[in-house]
């Protein structure tokens, strides 16, 4: 199983989708590594600088909803991956930018807007997030304090992130 | 109990519940394509595993990016030809014989009623014009599809679009699903399957049915689909008249592949067409919608015609009846890439290449080209492209390029103008 949590990212937008994590141009790469430098390069976020040191030193992102609209392109969860974030946490996903996340045994973690707003406050403060994924909760923590929330998770996700990914999960059962 | 055509479909194919709720469904058919699967490939190759279920149900296409234009797509085509004839994978579509995927798969006949279909794309949903259920997939997806025939859903609950009134002049599927587009918003189908239903599209053409199909995914939803009918049974007569005696038993056969009255849907919409205005959509979302009367005169410097959503013949045919005998402004790059081979041929013997020639056009060989900017057709920042493609996101055609989706009639109209332009002010000529 990966190792999930650490400096959290905050991108307080809706619809972010996987053209802006990862641009077409670079989909001619047969290698995961060669995705590393543009990861979210073409994010619209006023103030965002995807070659950031905070960027680049972040293993959770925070968003808002329908995180990874648009194309099926796994090298979404891929340039995350390889820059060491393996969970995405927001209040809503597209399909398939989920079932990417899961096969590939990382953490795609919805929270209501309620809760994602409750993380939100963390933002710019230097905050890292914890996840218990054992006991279906994250922990916020920054200069200012911490706040624990809970998450639900679907079994069969729970499985395929055990399992390490949906080829190891599927060629022991299938 | 009254079941949905999803819910059919997923019943019928149903390999596993390894937990409640999540569904593993045998697959029919697995697409593949030179852009997400190469990594699938050299991923079986590494574990050992290079393997696949069943060459007759895999289906093959270089599509994106042919000719190649570097080495980096040159190989990725060679990593993809190279697998395909190492199996023996009859259906694969090399330069020469290649479209792009989502035209050509259905254009030979290999989608049926009743289908499971999956590809590394998020526009599979194209193919549920069939009465199928399809659905793009990432790569990992694929990979067991290619090895297992098998994929894992959440069961999807189903919203019922109904289209209904009198199609008005210059007013096409494009429209019809770009208003459905705004109405759902661009998460309204998430973990959803949108059902076509309505008069309109009765009398909706294959064509049509596909470019409504195809935008499913841009209100989130897992795969359109509309009921297999009469127009189903005619446009895969060539590939199915050997199974069945007449086409009144095909039909018969199809139509099994329907909802049952009394089924229960997530939600229910009611679309009249008879008052609507061609659509076109402003910012960097497709739910951003507006009455072509609220953009025309928009200034654009480049006019794309093709992609899986708009570049079959009958796009072809509309464009070409506001361009004939008319040149396109001097401040317009126009772009035309019929979808498949058999297309431009088509459109060749009807003339209609040669009105977009007269016209100013640039025909490319069919490829999706522009629609993701990876290929020709990229834009400069702050250019602007009016497009048939799907996608109007930040960067799409090329980093900060600005994309207005249209149907074919206003793209051919705002080529003449050099500004986004009502089709309705424009005559049509018999081409």
């Amino acid at each position: 199983m990966k190792t999930f949590g650490g400096k959290a990212l905050f991108l307080d937008r809706a619809d972010i989708n996987t053209d802006e994590i990862i641009p077409a141009k670079y989909l001619t790469e047969n290698s995961k590594e060669a995705l590393k430098p543009h990861m979210l390069e073409d994010l619209k976020l006023e103030g965002f600088d995807p070659n950031d040191q905070t960027v680049r030193e972040s293993k959770v992102v925070v968003a808002r909803s329908n995180f990874g609209c648009g194309s099926s392109r796994e090298h979404a969860p891929w340039v995350f991956e390889v820059n060491d974030i393996n969970v995405v946490i927001a209040s809503g996903f597209a399909r398939i930018f989920r079932q990417n996340m899961f096969n590939c045994g990382m953490l795609a973690l919805e929270l209501s807007e309620a809760d994602i707003d409750g993380l939100f406050a963390y933002k710019g403060a230097g905050a890292s997030i914890a996840v218990d994924f054992d006991n279906d909760k994250l922990t916020v923590e920054s200069g200012k304090g911490g706040k624990t929330f809970s998450y639900h998770i679907a079994e069969f996700d729970r499985a395929l992130v055990k399992a390490g990914g949906w080829v190891e999960f599927a060629d022991a059962k299938y | 109990m009254a079941m949905t055509l999803a819910e059919k479909i997923f019943s019928s194919h149903l390999r596993d519940e390894p937990f409640p709720g999540a569904k593993v469904l045998n697959i029919d058919v697995v697409l593949c394509h030179e852009i997400t699967t190469p990594i699938a490939i050299n991923d079986l190759v590494a574990r050992g595993k290079d393997r696949v279920f069943d060459t007759s149900r895999i289906k093959v296409v270089i599509d994106h990016v042919t000719p190649s234009k570097d080495t980096k797509t040159a190989t990725q085509a060679k990593i993809l030809r190279d697998w395909a004839r190492r199996h023996k994978i009859k259906d694969f579509f090399d330069i020469g014989r290649n479209g792009v995927c989502h035209a050509i798969f259905p254009e030979k006949g290999f989608i049926r009623p009743g289908n499971t279909v999956i590809m590394g794309d998020s526009h599979t949903c194209t193919h549920g014009a069939f009465g199928a259920f399809a659905a793009g997939v990432g790569t990992t997806d694929l990979e067991v599809g290619i090895l297992k025939g098998v994929c894992g859903f959440r069961q999807p609950e189903t919203i019922r679009v109904n289209i209904n009134g009198r199609m008005p002049e210059a007013v096409s599927a494009k429209d019809v699903i770009l208003k459905v587009i705004k109405t759902l918003t661009v998460n309204g189908a998430t973990d959803c399957v949108i059902e076509f239903r309505g008069e309109v599209v009765g009398a909706m053409s294959m064509e049509g049915r596909m470019t409504l199909c195809n935008m499913a995914i841009e209100a989130g939803g897992t795969s359109g689909v509309c009921m297999p009918d009469e127009v189903t049974v005619d446009y895969l007569w060539p590939f199915i008249s050997a199974d069945y005696k007449d086409k009144a038993a095909a039909l018969e056969d199809f139509r099994k592949w329907s909802s049952d009255d009394g089924c229960n849907y997530k939600k229910v919409i009611d679309i009249d067409v008879t008052n609507m205005e061609p659509q076109v959509t402003v910012g960097y979302k497709p739910d951003q919608v507006k009455d072509v009367s609220d953009v025309a005169g928009t200034p654009v410097d480049q006019v794309y015609i093709g992609s899986c959503t708009n570049g079959r013949i009958e796009d072809l045919r509309e464009a070409a009846s506001y361009l004939k005998g008319r040149v396109i402004s001097p401040m317009v790059r126009g772009i035309l890439s019929p979808a498949t081979p058999d297309v431009f041929k088509q459109a060749d013997a009807e003339g209609i290449i040669k009105i977009f020639m007269d016209a100013g056009f640039c025909v490319t060989n069919p490829t999706c080209g522009a629609c993701l900017g990876m290929s020709n057709g990229v834009l400069a920042p702050d250019e602007v492209c009016a497009s048939t493609t799907n996608r109007n996101f930040n960067g799409r055609m090329g980093k900060g390029g600005m994309v207005h989706l249209m149907s074919p009639a206003v793209a051919a109209v705002t080529a003449i103008d050099g500004r986004i332009a009502d089709p309705r002010k424009f005559r049509k000529e018999k081409i």
